[in-house]
């Protein structure tokens, strides 16, 4: 393999987890929530990418795929919540949005 | 002496890459504009997906910049222009000791990663080797194809299933059903 070995590859997938995760917990805006989220999955599909790299074998690129397709998925449903929400008025803030609460 | 000049070229880019990335990252997570946070995303896929390519995963990089920065960011973007001013997220709110909970707890879990990635990290300094066809879409599709192909399927269903609940969120309630609510 040219260049940086595995380990760097995975620290840069464990620091994009990290700050995805602090968008996640810090930010209210959903749309924020919703971007911070997609830093999380991309660095675990990085981390995917490199050790099917480090293995030599496809079925970690075909998971990374399938993780993309989930992500496509979670935005298709969580935008048109966000539209919704929007349209009946509400504020836009994660920690106003309890009428589910039991 | 070509395969150094080589690695150092690698080395480079992928420096360049590394940086972009985390750096694009932070802007998402940290700028009050979404549109501008959106746009940070798209820097971060993009970068992202040269890292791919240095890690050899061709097709990955390809469907990474297609379909990510491409067409779900796009629906992102008419999202945040549709909502205009009402999608601003200052960061006011919030008790500051859940912002210290959440700070201690997203450090947390950051070294916690990085300390099982890298937990004696020595045994991965030598990766296989891997032949010129690695990655690329025919091989990838022979996977998904024979080994995956549970995986392939259920995702399409995923697929579905989610344009389902898209279209039924976007429903306009009928103004009757509206006065009930």
């Amino acid at each position: 393999m040219m260049g940086p070995s595995v380990p760097f590859y995975l620290a840069i997938s464990g620091c994009l987890f990290g700050i995805g995760a602090l968008g996640v917990l810090l930010r209210r805006s959903p749309l924020i929530v919703l971007l911070s989220l997609e830093i999380m999955l991309n660095g675990s599909n990085l981390a995917l990418v490199t050790f099917s790299r480090h293995f030599g074998t496809v079925d970690g690129q075909v998971f990374a795929i399938s993780v993309m397709a989930v992500a496509a998925a979670e935005v298709c449903v969580g935008l048109g919540l966000i539209v919704a929400i929007a349209r009946k008025k509400l504020t836009l803030d994660v920690d106003l949005f309890s009428e589910l609460r039991g | 002496m070509i395969a150094s000049v080589g690695n150092v070229l690698v080395w480079m880019v992928w420096v360049g890459a590394a940086t972009a990335c985390l750096a694009s990252g932070i802007a998402v997570v940290t700028l009050t504009n979404p549109f501008f946070s959106a746009l940070g995303l798209i820097g971060n896929l993009s970068s992202l997906a040269v890292l791919y390519l240095l890690a050899s995963a061709e097709f990955v990089a390809a469907a990474q910049v297609l379909v990510y920065a491409g067409a779900v960011m796009v629906m992102f973007l008419f999202v945040i222009a549709y909502l205009g001013g009402r999608a601003d997220a200052p960061w006011a709110g919030g008790s500051k000791l859940f912002r210290i909970a959440a700070v201690v707890t997203g450090g947390a879990l950051l070294a916690e990663t990085l300390v099982a990635l890298l937990w004696k990290s020595s045994r991965l300094s030598h990766s296989a080797a891997v032949g010129p066809t690695f990655g690329s879409p025919a091989e990838i599709g022979r996977s998904f194809l024979t080994d995956h192909l549970l995986a392939f399927e259920v995702t399409s269903i995923v697929l579905l299933v989610a344009a389902i609940g898209g279209v039924v969120l976007g429903i306009q309630p009928s103004p009757e059903e509206e006065t009930t609510a």
